[in-house]
C-alpha cells in the first residue's frame, strides 16, 4: 500500500493521457460532428428542410379551383366528381404560378380514359370498363362523353 | 481562429459537461427553436397512409405522379412507388403470380382472362413509413431518419451509398440513385406534406385508393377508415411499425 502512494509519478502520468485523451476526443468530435446532428435524433437537423426544400410538380385541386370555379358546378353528381383535376390533365404547378406560360395539355381521350377504363380481370367488377378496340371504332371519348361527367353523353350522340 | 477567452472557455464548458448530441440540442433550444419552418409544427402531426386494394385499378397514375414529382429517374427499376399485379390460381395464396411491368407506369396490358378460376388485384407498395424502421437502424452514419412527424427521410448528403438500409428494408422500397450515387426512397412527400398539401400519388390516384393521413389530428378521416375497414400492414411479423394500413389485402401479398 506505501509503494502505491509513493510512487505518484505512474498515477499523474496516467491521469495526464486520460485527460489528454478525452480533450483530443472533444476536440474532434466538436470539429467533425456536422451542424444540428442530434437535435432530434441521430441525424442532422437540417436534413429536414432539405427534404422540404425540393419545388411542387403538382399544385393541388385547391389552386386550380382559384381560377376554375365552374369545374366543380359541370362535376356535380357525376361519376367524376371526386377525381382531382391533376389526375387527368397531369402535373400542372408551373401552369397553377403563371397561366399565361404554361398552358395545359389536352390529353388524347383514347390514351387517357383507356388507362382507368380498359377491361382488366384485375380491375375491381364494379368498376366501369369497356373493351377498347370494339367500343366507338375509334373515335375519340370525348366525341359522345361529357369528360366532367362521362355519364352524360353531348347531344346529337346516342 | 479568432476565438477570445471567454467564448473558449463557455465552449470548453458545454462540451465538458455535455455529449456533443446533447450539446447541439441544447443550443437548438437556446435559440427557441425547434420549428423547422413557420406554421408547420413536426410535433403536431403523424403522417400515416391507408391503401385500399379493392379500390386500385392499376392505372399507374401515383407511378407516373411519383416520377414527376419527385423527379426519379425513369428506367424501369427505379420506383418511389408502383403498383404489382397479383393473379392467384385457384385461390391459391401460396403460389401468386406477380407482375409489375415497369412498375405500372405504362398501365398493364391485359394478359388473363376472366373466369379462369382466378382473382387478380393490384397492390399499390411503397414505403411504409415505418415507426421502427429496419433500414434506420442499419445506417451506419444516420443519414436515414425517422422524422419526429413520422416519415422515413433521407438526409442526401450525408449518405455514404453502402447499401446496408437497401437490404435491410423488408418491403424493398430503396434503391440508389444512379446519379447521385446516395439512396433514395419515398419521402411521403415530405416537401408537399408540410405545406399542407396531399402527397402526388394521393393527389393523382383517381379512385382514392391511397389516401394519406395524420394520426395525430383527431379530425382527419383517417381514423374514421382505420375503424370502418379491417385493416392490415404488410409483413407485420418483422414488427416495423408500418403506418402503411392496407384494406382489402390478400394473404398472398407479401
Amino acid at each position: 500500500m506505501g509503494d502505491l502512494f509513493g510512487h505518484k509519478g505512474h498515477l499523474v502520468r496516467v491521469a495526464t493521457l486520460f485527460v489528454g485523451g478525452v480533450l483530443v476526443f472533444l476536440v474532434l468530435q466538436a470539429l467533425l460532428v456536422p451542424k444540428g446532428f442530434g437535435a432530434y435524433g441521430h441525424y442532422r437537423a437540417g436534413a429536414l428542410d432539405e427534404n422540404r426544400a425540393r419545388p411542387v410538380s403538382f399544385a393541388g385541386r385547391a389552386a386550380c379551383l382559384e381560377c376554375h370555379s365552374d369545374v366543380p358546378d359541370a362535376m356535380k353528381g357525376g361519376r367524376h366528381e371526386k377525381v382531382r383535376c391533376e389526375a387527368c390533365h397531369g402535373p400542372l404547378a408551373g401552369h397553377a404560378a403563371d397561366p399565361g406560360e404554361k398552358k395545359a395539355e389536352r390529353p388524347d381521350s383514347r390514351v387517357l380514359c383507356a388507362r382507368c377504363h380498359a377491361t382488366s380481370v384485375a380491375r375491381p367488377a364494379r368498376f366501369p370498363q369497356v373493351e377498347v378496340a370494339d367500343h366507338a371504332g375509334g373515335e375519340a371519348c370525348t366525341t359522345c362523353h361529357v369528360a366532367h361527367n362521362p355519364s352524360q353523353l353531348k347531344e346529337g350522340t346516342k | 481562429m479568432s476565438t477570445d477567452r471567454r467564448e473558449f472557455l463557455a465552449r470548453s464548458g458545454k462540451l465538458l459537461f455535455l455529449t456533443g448530441a446533447a450539446q447541439v440540442a441544447f443550443e437548438a433550444v437556446l435559440r427557441g427553436e425547434p420549428a423547422v419552418a413557420p406554421n408547420y409544427k413536426t410535433a403536431e402531426h403523424w403522417w400515416g397512409m391507408t391503401i385500399d386494394v379493392e379500390k386500385c385499378i392499376g392505372c399507374g397514375n401515383c407511378v407516373r405522379a411519383c416520377k414527376e414529382e419527385n423527379d426519379v429517374p425513369r428506367e424501369p427499376f427505379y420506383f418511389r412507388t408502383w403498383v404489382e399485379r397479383y393473379h392467384v390460381p385457384g385461390g391459391d395464396s401460396e403460389s401468386p403470380e406477380v407482375d409489375s411491368p415497369n412498375g405500372g407506369y405504362d398501365g398493364f396490358p391485359e394478359r388473363y382472362r376472366p373466369g379462369d378460376g382466378s382473382k387478380s388485384f393490384f397492390v399499390p407498395k411503397m414505403c411504409n413509413q415505418c415507426a421502427h424502421s429496419p433500414c434506420v437502424q442499419v445506417c451506419p452514419v444516420g443519414a436515414t431518419f425517422e422524422s419526429p412527424d413520422g416519415a422515413v427521410l433521407v438526409d442526401k448528403t450525408y449518405c455514404l451509398g453502402c447499401r446496408y438500409c437497401v437490404q435491410a428494408c423488408p418491403y424493398g422500397c430503396r434503391f440508389i440513385d444512379p446519379r447521385t450515387r446516395t439512396v433514395d426512397k419515398c419521402s411521403l412527400c415530405y416537401h408537399r406534406i408540410t405545406k399542407g398539401l396531399t402527397t402526388a400519388c394521393c393527389e393523382a390516384c383517381p379512385t382514392d385508393a391511397r389516401v394519406l393521413g395524420d394520426l395525430k389530428n383527431p379530425k382527419d378521416p383517417i381514423h374514421e377508415f382505420l375503424r370502418t375497414h379491417k385493416v392490415q400492414v404488410l409483413k407485420p411479423q418483422m414488427a416495423t411499425g408500418s403506418k402503411t394500413y392496407y384494406n382489402g389485402l390478400d394473404g398472398s401479398v407479401r
